[in-house]
């Protein structure tokens, strides 16, 4: 059998940190290829060396039998190999066509003519079922569809290699079953896939062959029909995962969080939060579910002081916290893993040691007055850095903007939970983590609740969901439409209430 | 010694020296098309002239150093906070007719204190001209280049008014001169630096530098201002208050290049604000002063002594026959080469980052 593409011994290095260490990866004409690893196993490098952006130090890159170099993401792109970055690179004022004839325009008398482009791009946009509007702003479509456009950005450049960089990450469930058909329809039609992803359920669904690499090492390749996800997850992590974390049962006490009638929503808008009232007890972690979009961001940011309240109350710990500012919330007890964290969580170019000091760096143990010290910043970071397993290039004096998202990610969920907070509102804690990392995460969760903290967890992934949560409300345009039991109901009634099928009256 | 060959600062040092030398080869060019007979004696007199003067030399080197390193600082640090203050020009020349007016009226203070008084009213002032447009930003979300730039033009026009109001000498059309009490001392420094107007600004300048160093890389509070500069939702999420931050970021800028206007028109050296429609140049160099430097305090402090020791041996090109504009356009070519530091800094930092895996790969051949 002959290979598209094979990648024999790669190896590239950091400062610090070998990325790859003497990787092989072999593609099948047709295929869709996984490549599956946790956070910071070398797998999106890997995929750079292969599209040109980085240059291994050892190691060859073959192309159908015949050795090619690939000195940037234009040699990548001339031998027909297209990637999907986790981060779009799209022009967000440009149309949908702009976008995608971008950088291979076609010209005359140097106008741009875009006649032939927009009939190839409706053509392939048919035939693929992408379902695209060539003439919708990007920045007004939603995030399936820029992934879409993406997509066709490759097709329209004739690629036949198809990289997807953990092409799941930003999509929402239903969008994440439109692509997996997507990726099916383009390996029928004899395009070479790789596939970047650390979620076993989404690799039993498409892929038919996955290489595993685990810290920078090749661990092996599998066929996907005859492996199960125990098996894969144990190459990934190097040792038995556990997929339901053992929990006891909730003893909920005080009242931390008591929330009552809160609006939130601009001016002579629809209130996108909508007369929300619930309370979180000390020692639970109560679970707000819903499908992206139904007010569940706008409701965490009124709680966290983002955004300002339109009209109800929010008492936390017995204080009304309504209209304070973010730092008296901080003080009084609230912590807050963001939904987004390069936006919100991080300051991408500061080390991670004053990331992880973000919000102690005021406190006694570290400012004197008003001067820090930062040995003792360090020294607490590289504690957290050890307890919670975040990896870098350079531990804490490493710039956070170079970290893998995932580690990212652990940085911030270390940083939340090491402050002790009363209430931590956690919003999709485990987006982009591997499942090994997911494992730790919601055993962490569980033990803050065990020693008294209250949780609320904002989660798209019903997973998720069914395995933490001690009580569950679903949000629905902006309502709570329901208050479940997690033993007393199934994922597919929790669905029917998220998409606004059933309601049940709990006020 | 690795340490300190591998460490930020060096690799910025090394890269703003690269940046000059091009421009140096840069200003020749210009040198040779313009005056080809002269051009030899007229460039090494622009790069060793001041160094031939001596101590005299030095010494205005130094002197005319001291406003662009503080308005420099100025604009370095509002960087740093991620705001560009342009405004310099205008906090520079309001806070020069503060020191200027409290110069020439309040002379019942005590000699020791006048000079001090007035530098800390144009440190003041400076500083308040800067609220606005610090205020504008952080609760308007107006642009600060614009605002600042608009205050340029109503400090510029409003110091002019003032200064007929006040303190005119209408027979030079010009400010009067300050009390002697307020001119800042020379502490002997003209005796060192004969022939030059070097005095005690040097000494301030330098004690500011190290100020601002301090403030950003060893305090909370500088610690929130670069966290809004880099990130400012990150920073509101962890509950610094990022408004009041811009507003104070923007204060102390101005209040930086307020002191410098204080320090220009303080230092008994012949210069009066005179009423005339033009932007303090002095202010608007801190741009490029604070480029070269790459925002570091200590960096601008250096980038500062560099323009003006350009300055000061352009002068002495004309000499040569070369006109001031010609000498004027060759000075500012330089600097213009020389704000590409940033530029070689990361070309460098990929040639190393190449050099080091060639090594490691070597060494493992083997």
């Amino acid at each position: 059998m002959e290979y598209v593409i094979e990648m024999c011994h790669i190896t590239k290095e950091f400062p610090g940190i070998i990325a790859n260490d003497d990787i092989t990866l072999q593609l099948k004409k047709g295929e869709i290829h996984a490549l599956l690893g946790e956070n910071g196993a070398g797998k999106s490098t890997l995929m750079s060396v292969l599209f040109g952006m980085y240059q291994p130090e050892k190691g060859i890159i073959k192309m159908n039998g015949q050795e090619v170099s690939i000195k940037d993401p234009n040699d990548a792109n001339r031998l027909g190999i297209g990637m999907v970055h986790q981060h779009f690179k799209l022009v967000h004022n440009f149309t949908v066509l702009e976008n995608i004839i971008l950088g291979a325009e076609d010209t005359k008398n140097g106008l741009l003519t875009m006649d032939a482009a927009r009939k190839k791009v409706n053509a392939l946009s048919q035939k693929y079922h992408l379902n695209v509007d060539c003439d919708a702003i990007t920045s007004e479509i939603t995030v399936g569809m820029q992934q879409r456009v993406e997509i066709l950005k490759m097709l329209y450049r004739d690629n036949d290699v198809l990289i997807f960089d953990e092409p799941t990450a930003v999509l929402t469930p239903q969008e994440i079953n439109e692509l997996m058909g997507i990726m099916k329809n383009l390996s029928a039609e004899g395009k070479s896939i790789l596939f970047i992803t650390h979620k076993l359920n989404e690799i039993k669904a498409v892929a038919d062959r996955c290489s595993v690499l685990r810290k920078g090492k090749y661990i092996g390749t599998i066929d996907v029909k005859t492996t199960s996800k125990e098996e894969m997850s144990e190459m990934m992590v190097g040792r038995k995962v556990n997929f339901n974390v053992k929990k006891e049962k909730a003893k909920p006490t005080d009242v931390i969080l008591d929330v009552k009638h809160l609006r939130v929503g601009k001016k002579d808008h629809k209130d996108v939060v909508n007369d929300i009232s619930f309370q979180v007890k000390k020692g639970e972690i109560v679970c707000i579910a819903g499908i992206d979009g139904n007010g569940q961001s706008e409701l965490v940011y009124a709680l966290s002081g983002l955004m300002p309240v339109k009209d109800g109350t929010i008492m936390l710990d017995g204080q009304d916290i309504t209209k304070a500012s973010i730092f008296k919330r901080n003080m009084v007890g609230l912590g807050h893993i963001p939904e987004d964290r390069h936006r919100h969580g991080l300051i991408l170019d500061y080390p991670l040691s004053y990331n992880i000091a973000l919000k102690s760096y005021f406190k006694e143990r570290f400012n004197h007055h008003g001067f820090l010290d930062y040995a003792k910043i360090t020294e607490y970071s590289d504690q957290l850095i050890e307890k919670f397993d975040v990896r870098s290039g350079q531990g804490s004096q490493t710039i956070t903007r170079s970290m893998s998202g995932g580690n990212q990610q652990k940085a911030i969920i270390a940083r939340e939970i090491d402050n002790d907070p009363q209430l931590l509102i956690a919003v999709q804690p485990t987006r982009g983590l591997d499942v090994g990392a997911i494992e730790f995460i919601h055993t962490e969760l569980i033990k803050e609740r065990d020693e008294g903290r209250a949780i609320l967890l904002i989660s798209l992934e019903l997973d998720e969901v069914m395995n933490l949560a001690d009580r569950i409300l679903v949000i629905y345009e902006g309502e709570i439409v329901a208050e479940l039991d997690p033993q007393q109901t199934t994922i597919q009634e929790l669905g029917l209430y998220m998409a606004g099928s059933k309601k049940e009256d709990i006020k | 010694m690795k340490k300190i060959l591998k460490s930020e600062g060096f690799s910025s040092f090394i890269s703003s020296c690269i940046a000059i030398v091009i421009g140096l080869v840069f200003g020749l060019i210009i040198i040779l098309l313009t005056n080809p007979s002269q051009a030899l004696d007229g460039f090494l007199n622009l790069i060793v002239g001041p160094l031939k003067l001596g101590m005299t030399g030095i010494g205005r080197v130094l002197f005319y150093a001291v406003p662009i390193i503080m308005t420099g600082l100025s604009v370095g640090f509002a960087f740093k906070t991620g705001l560009f203050n342009i405004g310099t020009p205008g906090q520079f020349i309001v806070g020069a007719f503060a020191a200027v007016y409290i110069g020439v009226y309040w002379t019942f203070l005590p000699s020791g204190l006048h000079w001090i008084v007035a530098l800390i009213g144009a440190f003041i002032v400076g500083g308040l001209w800067a609220v606005v447009p610090g205020l504008m930003k952080a609760y308007l979300n107006v642009n600060e280049v614009i605002s600042s730039i608009m205050m340029n033009y109503i400090g510029m026009y409003l110091v002019n008014y003032l200064v007929k109001e006040t303190v005119f000498d209408s027979l030079r059309s010009q400010s009067l001169p300050v009390a002697s009490s307020a001119v800042i001392p020379k502490l002997g420094l003209d005796k060192i630096f004969t022939g030059s107007t070097l005095n005690a600004g040097i000494f301030i300048a330098i004690i500011m530098v190290i100020l601002i160093y301090v403030i950003l890389n060893k305090t909370k509070f500088g610690y929130e201002m670069k966290a809004c500069g880099f990130n400012a939702e990150a920073a509101k999420y962890a509950g610094i208050n990022e408004k009041k931050n811009i507003v104070l970021a923007m204060v102390i800028a101005g209040a930086l290049a307020g002191l410098g206007g204080g320090l220009v028109y303080l230092a008994g050296s012949g210069k009066f604000i005179s009423i005339v429609e033009v932007l303090a140049p002095e202010g608007f160099n801190g741009i490029p002063v604070a480029l070269l430097g790459l925002s570091n305090p200590i960096g601008i402090f250096f980038s500062g002594i560099f323009i003006s020791y350009l300055t000061v041996g352009g002068n002495l090109m004309q000499q040569f026959g070369f006109i001031p504009e010609i000498v004027d356009i060759i000075v500012s070519a330089i600097i213009y080469c020389s704000a590409l530091s940033l530029m070689i800094k990361i070309w460098l930092g990929q040639r190393k980052s190449k050099n080091i895996k060639k090594i490691e790969t070597k060494e493992g051949d083997e």
